[in-house]
């Protein structure tokens, strides 16, 4: 199956948003690198605006990825709720 | 009053596509002449999907957001002469090629953009497009603040537009957006947005980027991250247009094969450029181009064309080539910007002993056999003061404008070159492999028009017969930015800097 | 902070790029200079425009204005592209903050229905005008190709102008609780009112206009003057003086704009037409010809709108701008 992908940049905002992404999908991978964190699944990721906002302690908009984000690969659905990856009709 | 409210998807319509309307006082062809030239047939643009809902308000504020941090950053390298950090001077030559070749293309991709921003039919393609626009010149302005720094302390960044429009190399990457810039608005987006933004751009920038972290230039690795954000929604660009315009009319299909596989070619040519820079012109090296190529498109573009494929597109053949080709591109093209250091703004040199074993390891099937011997005796004639130039000018491809020395890889024969020609009215045309002649002869009568800066030079339209005045037309004098590192005026700036012999 | 090293060697061999000091002196530049001069694509370009050919890719020629040095119609306000976004998020932060703040107080359920009519009738439609603007000056940013300073300025207006036409569109989510209904409304009073033909079919002309600086004075020095007028001056002493002022700050970001947008233009303009006499007579025609055009256009609108003086005194202020510029007569 295809794996899809998104990277940001490694600063404190992204370090919250990323840890709500290994919640709500427990099974991606998560790779450190030079100022950078790549963060990788099978089919599809989901960026839930919810917890994000757990695990920030504030609110958050969604839209606010574009600060942070380094790139991504896979067909994007996006709402007021959450950002989503995925491959092939997923 | 408590009406129903709108989601996000039907909210973003209100903001962009529904802004538009139906002519009645004007024929809409007057207004929108260039959308059937190119045999595209859009039968709804209402099919198109938005893929980031992005309106004006949100981009102010998040790209001004992105902007405070990322001059806060170039003050402070520039405060902190940031210049001193990066590994090594010979580093910086790789910034050089990039101002000088890469970024007069933001402003092309800039206007390109505009230009299609204004003439799509749909609204939604339109305003993706607007917002390219202005994000490529974005690019264009941030790079040219991020090399404002360098370009006080080392030679060869200060010509960087007047070189843009004259110097063989740069000539490569200009040509591409010329080209893709005087087609019709679909091909322009096929070539930009999905061959170079999706396909090939993390082939690009990656290795640009990655090569400044590695080399401590905190002021390009900060430009790149910045920068990044906003291609994730360039490719998304990229990958929207495609669908859209599969899924509108069968039709379609075979019209946007040829242009994938035309300008999936024309960007992989230009990054021979990429290849030799991050195999000979980095210090601290991070991955070769064999294992870049490798990772960001034998493994990622496999998901993307696999995903293509029920709409009846196929992988370019080419893509065998490419595979055989990734073991010797950077070295062959090193050897030419090597060969022709002289009249090159930037400069060359022999790897270290060190560098060498690094590029046997890397190459452990080519690099030994065909290219560390030549490497070895250029060396050696360096070190008996007899470092060699080429007197005379390379062929150049007519289509993509490198110099021919790409090699028969296909058959095994890497140390024979490829030739290709066509006539046309009378006149021959030279290649550099199959693809670049194929193109040309889709559409002869574009492709004879281009300003190829060898020929240029002979026709004696560059200054003059000798060096001396095509460096003068160049505006690149002489024995500042060109010739080797060694002996160099950086070189000698940066020792002293340093507090080196 | 110290820095370990010998600080006597660190010197810069020079102040700027090479065609910066051409054209400022051998001297440090600034951002918006570095940006924007003398680095846009002039001359051996490989391939003719297929759709274009009797013109290269960048092309003065794509307009009968000449210059000498297009350069000379340099930003007075110097936006390049971070001053710009930094400049408009500003004004974004508080135009978001002036939407919570009407939406939070429930202020338009204090409108009556006549302010309200009014503004689905005449204040609306605006977005369709200003989608008009975002497309003109797209079609002037892509013919400057060849000046940096041209082209990024149309292009910060062409996007503004965006930025306008979704405003007006949340002006009309704030009145219908986010339903769409007023925007639907205002649509086909776009479509079908007869106070809006005139606009409308104007609108849809100057998106057929070819020379770019032509496009420019129709729309940003007299249609916009014009509108200019009749909205942000005479509409809004309409809303304050019979219950609309709430609306107001809902306005407040395309207003406030103008102040320097119109800065601009009329740097651009006064700087052309004093070039050369050719230059001013073939402004001079243009603005005739399109301010007849306009004349014709805006008089169903503004008397449906404002009533009879309306378009006389929109007009005056038209003419005091021109005379401002040196157009005047």
């Amino acid at each position: 199956m295809a794996r899809v992908q998104i990277a940001f940049q490694d600063n404190d905002e992204s370090r919250y948003i990323v840890s709500a992404i290994e919640e709500d999908n427990p099974d991606s991978t998560i790779h450190y690198e030079p100022a950078l964190i790549r963060i990788e699944n099978e089919g599809s990721l989901q960026i839930n605006k919810a917890t994000v906002e757990a695990h920030m302690g504030r609110e958050w908009d969604v839209q606010s990825i574009h600060v942070n984000l380094v790139t991504l690969t896979g067909n994007i659905d996006e709402d007021d709720d959450y950002f989503k990856l995925a491959w092939g009709g997923q | 009053m408590q009406a129903k409210k709108l989601n996000v998807k039907d909210k973003y319509r209100l903001l962009t596509r529904d802004l538009d309307w139906e002519f009645s006082y004007e024929d809409r062809k007057e207004a929108f002449p260039y959308e059937e030239f190119e045999g595209i047939k859009i039968t709804d643009w209402d099919k198109w999907e938005d893929p980031f809902r992005l309106t004006m308000d949100a981009y102010w504020k998040y790209q001004a957001e992105k902007e405070k941090k990322l001059y806060a950053i170039y003050d402070a390298f520039a405060q902190n002469n940031g210049h001193l950090n990066v590994s090594d001077a010979r580093y910086v030559n790789a910034l050089k090629v990039f101002l000088t070749a890469v970024s007069p293309a933001e402003f092309a991709s800039s206007n390109g953009f505009a230009w299609a921003g204004r003439h799509y039919g749909g609204a939604g393609a339109r305003v993706a497009a607007q917002m390219q626009s202005i994000d490529e010149l974005r690019h264009y302005q941030t790079q040219i603040h991020a090399m404002s720094h360098y370009n006080k302390y080392f030679d060869g960044f200060e010509e960087f537009p007047h070189m843009h429009d004259r110097v063989w190399y740069m000539s490569v990457v200009k040509s591409f957006f010329d080209d893709c810039r005087s087609s019709g608005p679909f091909e322009y987006i096929v070539a930009v947005s999905f061959a170079f933004e999706y396909v090939l751009t993390n082939l690009l920038f990656v290795p640009f980027m990655s090569g400044a972290a590695y080399n401590g230039d905190m002021a390009t690795v900060t430009f790149g991250f910045s920068a990044q954000s906003d291609e994730a929604r360039h490719m998304t660009l990229g990958l929207e247009i495609i669908k859209f315009l599969l899924e509108q009319h069968e039709d379609n299909v075979p019209i946007v094969q040829e242009w994938i596989d035309k300008w999936l070619w024309r960007g992989y040519r230009i990054l021979a450029v990429v290849a030799m820079m991050m195999d000979y012109m980095l210090p601290q090296k991070f991955m070769s181009w064999k294992e870049a190529w490798e990772l960001y498109f034998e493994d990622a573009g496999g998901a993307l064309f696999k995903d293509l494929e029920r709409y009846g597109i196929k992988m370019p053949d080419f893509t065998e080539t490419i595979k055989n080709e990734k073991d010797h591109i950077s070295h062959q093209a090193w050897r030419v910007f090597y060969s022709f250091g002289h009249a090159a703004a930037v400069h060359t040199g022999t790897p270290t002993a060190e560098e060498l074993d690094w590029l046997s390891e890397k190459y452990p099937d080519t690099f030994d056999q065909y290219y560390r011997p030549r490497l070895e005796a250029a060396a050696e004639l360096e070190a008996k003061g007899e470092r060699f130039y080429t007197a005379g000018l390379p062929q150049l491809c007519q289509t993509c404008q490198i110099p021919m020395f790409f090699t028969n890889v296909d058959e095994g024969k890497p140390t024979e070159i490829v030739y290709r020609e066509s006539t046309y009215n009378d006149e021959r045309f030279h290649f550099c492999s199959n693809e670049c002649k194929h193109i040309f002869d889709r559409e002869p009568e574009k492709y004879v028009h281009a300003w190829l800066p060898v020929h240029q030079i002979f026709q004696g339209n560059c200054g003059g017969g000798g060096l001396d005045e095509v460096m003068e037309y160049y505006r690149m004098g002489l024995g500042e930015m060109n010739l080797d590192y060694k002996g160099s005026p950086d070189e000698k700036r940066w020792k002293k800097w340093k507090g080196v012999a | 902070m110290t820095l370990e090293i010998k600080t006597s060697n660190i010197k810069p061999i020079r102040n700027t790029y090479g065609h910066i000091a051409r054209r400022f002196g051998d001297k440090p530049a600034s951002r918006y200079q570095e940006a924007t001069y003398d680095n846009a694509a002039l001359v051996n370009f490989h391939y003719k425009p297929l759709w274009d050919p009797d013109h290269d890719l960048n092309d003065p020629r794509r307009t009968a204005i000449h210059m000498e040095d297009w350069y000379a119609l340099k930003d007075p306000r110097q936006f390049y592209y971070g001053t710009y976004v930094q400049n408009r998020a500003q004004m974004q932060e508080k135009a978001e903050g002036n939407f919570s703040f009407f939406e939070k107080r429930d202020l338009a359920a204090r409108l009556s229905e006549d302010v309200l009519s009014k503004c689905v009738r005449f204040l609306l439609p605006l977005r369709h005008v200003e989608q008009t603007a975002n497309l003109n000056n797209m079609h002037c940013s892509a013919s400057t190709n060849y000046c940096t300073a041209l082209a990024q300025a149309t292009k910060f207006e062409a996007m503004d102008r965006l930025g306008n036409a979704q405003y007006f569109s949340r002006v009309g989510l704030a009145l219908d609780g986010n339903s769409g209904s007023t925007l639907n409304e205002a649509k086909e009073f776009w479509m079908t009112d007869s106070a809006w033909q005139g606009v409308r079919a104007l609108c849809e002309k100057t998106l057929t206009v070819k020379d770019w600086y032509e496009t420019f004075l129709a729309q940003n020095l007299v249609f916009d003057s014009l509108l200019n007028d009749l909205y942000y001056r005479q509409m809004d002493a309409w809303l304050s003086a019979n219950g609309g002022q709430d609306l107001l700050i809902l306005l407040d970001f395309m207003s406030s704009r103008l102040t320097d947008s119109q800065r601009w233009v009329d740097s651009v303009v006064k700087l052309t037409a004093a070039e050369s006499d050719g230059n001013k007579e073939l402004v001079q025609s243009w603005i005739s010809a399109w301010r007849i055009s306009a004349q014709q256009a805006l008089e169903p609108l503004a008397s449906a709108m404002l009533g009879e003086e309306a378009l006389a005194d929109a007009f005056s202020a038209l003419e005091t701008r021109l005379g401002k510029i040196g157009l005047g007569g």
